[in-house]
């Protein structure tokens, strides 16, 4: 023992810190607590993510991706509906048509994207672990306003740090139906309708002057689908497919993912037809 | 709510209102096609903007760019070919055209139209293709193949230089010119929403408007 020690070798008391000390796993990473993230060593008031990072001709680089969006969650009688784009671009280039802009954190929570994508998936399946440790604990589902307090509690954190995202949770629990929107200046709010987005000034067009309470599952469905179709059409940085989820008592169900394409000329027969 | 004005700052005035055009040559014949967006930045204002217009015999010109230097530039230039036919008594070539709108353009040098013009003809004795690209203070470029110009260029060239043979007929360069520009400006949020194609030949020219995608 004395001569091991002499000689500098380590000794293990087990197997798996033997291993934990090879793969150098330190212990101040997000891989142990995910809302642990590597802080710019600068005041906080100077931290601007981005303002670094210069292409070749001198011009600043877009960080944020999937910045244009059209997402909108709505409560009536039967449930929850939230609807999304699928479009994701970077400037004016359209870097995909097919984002899943909502996020099924468990059977009965959905969350919605816009703003930073790596944001808002990055955050949400954190939340996602949250929720389901909160589960095992109390042996109950997490309520939505507990799940969406502690979203703004984790973006919170990181006020002034430049996380972009404004998201709505969804889901269903004790109380009925819950829908609330948090964003990352740490606002949290519960409501009736939200839209967030680029093209949310037209989804709300279409949804306020089509909304009430008692409407059915179905006219709801299509409120949804038609106010995020008629945003796709106005607004230039939404686009692609159209999903709508509706939640119910008994957990989400997806309603339908449709092109954008198939839907503008569904409309435009629809229309002619009833002229 | 999170601030989404940031996507909306101008990158450059040539970008404002959005939309593309191309123009490509054949075996005798010459395409030019563009979109049909009129946006003043996100926001879609209509989608019956023709950006291409005639203004000869077998010969037309896109003018891709800021909207009122579109109607702009071709009114003065329509003035500037009326001058020249009434003095001259015959109708203006491909090449004169071209540089009439060199000249009009430099005239602004300092000042300039914000439009990048596109133009495509046959000449009216010899039946030769033309195709030609300026930029917005008038530097011509007159390759053989195609010229692209507007808010998707670089989608276009990439499309273009996959799609485009030398010798098509007439039906080729139509299905070909259309292709390049449906998928380019799919790929480009400021571009769309409809496009016109003329395929221009010796004894006709024919225009066809294409279903699109309208987001």
């Amino acid at each position: 023992m004395a001569l091991e020690a002499l000689h500098g070798i380590t000794r293990y008391h087990s197997k798996n810190e033997m291993l934990r000390d090879e793969m150098m796993i330190p212990d101040m990473e997000n891989l142990s607590n995910q809302c642990q993230l590597a802080i710019p060593s600068i005041p906080k008031g100077e931290v601007n993510v981005g303002e670094y990072l210069v292409d070749e001709t001198g011009r600043k680089i877009k960080l944020n991706y999937a910045h244009g969006t059209t997402t909108l969650g709505f409560k009536f009688d039967g449930g929850v509906i939230m609807a999304v784009d699928s479009r994701a671009t970077s400037g004016q280039y359209i870097g995909s048509g097919n984002v899943k802009k909502i996020i099924e954190i468990n059977p009965y929570l959905l969350g919605t994207m816009a703003g930073g994508a790596a944001d808002c998936t990055y955050w949400e399946r954190v939340l996602a672990k949250q929720c389901r440790i909160y589960e095992l604990r109390n042996r109950e589902r997490i309520s939505v306003a507990a799940a969406s307090k502690l979203l703004a509690n984790m973006v919170y954190q990181y006020k002034g740090y430049g996380l972009s995202m404004g998201v709505m949770i969804a889901g269903w629990d004790k109380k009925g139906p819950g829908l609330y929107y948090v964003d990352n200046d740490g606002n949290r709010m519960p409501g009736n309708a939200f839209s967030v987005g680029s093209g949310s000034i037209y989804a709300y067009g279409v949804l306020d002057s089509g909304y009430s309470k008692d409407l059915s599952d179905a006219e709801a469905q299509e409120l949804g689908r038609r106010a995020i179709y008629h945003a796709t059409h106005r607004d230039a940085y939404s686009g692609g497919i159209v999903r709508v989820y509706h939640i119910k008592e008994d957990g989400w169900i997806k309603i339908s993912e449709e092109d954008c394409k198939d839907l503008h000329y569904k409309y435009a027969d629809e229309k002619s037809a009833f002229s | 709510m999170p601030d989404f004005s940031e996507i909306f700052s101008l990158q450059s005035i040539l970008n404002y209102n959005g939309g593309c055009v191309v123009a490509m040559r054949g075996k005798n014949c010459v395409a030019i096609a563009c979109d049909l967006r009129f946006g003043v930045q996100a926001q879609t204002i209509s989608t019956d903007f023709e950006r291409v217009f005639e203004v000869g015999p077998h010969l037309y010109i896109g003018l891709p760019g800021l909207a009122t230097d579109t109607q702009t530039v071709f009114q003065r230039l329509q003035f500037r070919i009326k001058m020249y036919e009434m003095r001259e008594g015959r109708r203006v070539k491909p090449r004169t055209l071209m540089a009439m709108v060199q000249n009009l353009l430099y005239e602004r040098r300092f000042g300039p139209y914000f439009v990048e013009p596109v133009i495509a003809g046959l000449h009216p004795t010899t039946k030769e293709p033309y195709i030609c690209a300026l930029d917005l203070i008038g530097c011509e470029c007159e390759p053989e193949d195609f010229v692209v110009s507007g808010t998707c260029s670089e989608s276009l060239y990439g499309m273009c230089e996959t799609t485009w043979r030398e010798d098509m007929e007439p039906d080729d360069l139509f299905e070909c010119i259309s292709q390049s520009l449906v998928n380019a400006f799919d790929r480009d949020a400021l571009s769309g929403w409809g496009a016109v194609v003329h395929v221009i030949e010796q004894d006709k020219v024919t225009t066809r408007y294409l279903k699109c995608r309208q987001d």
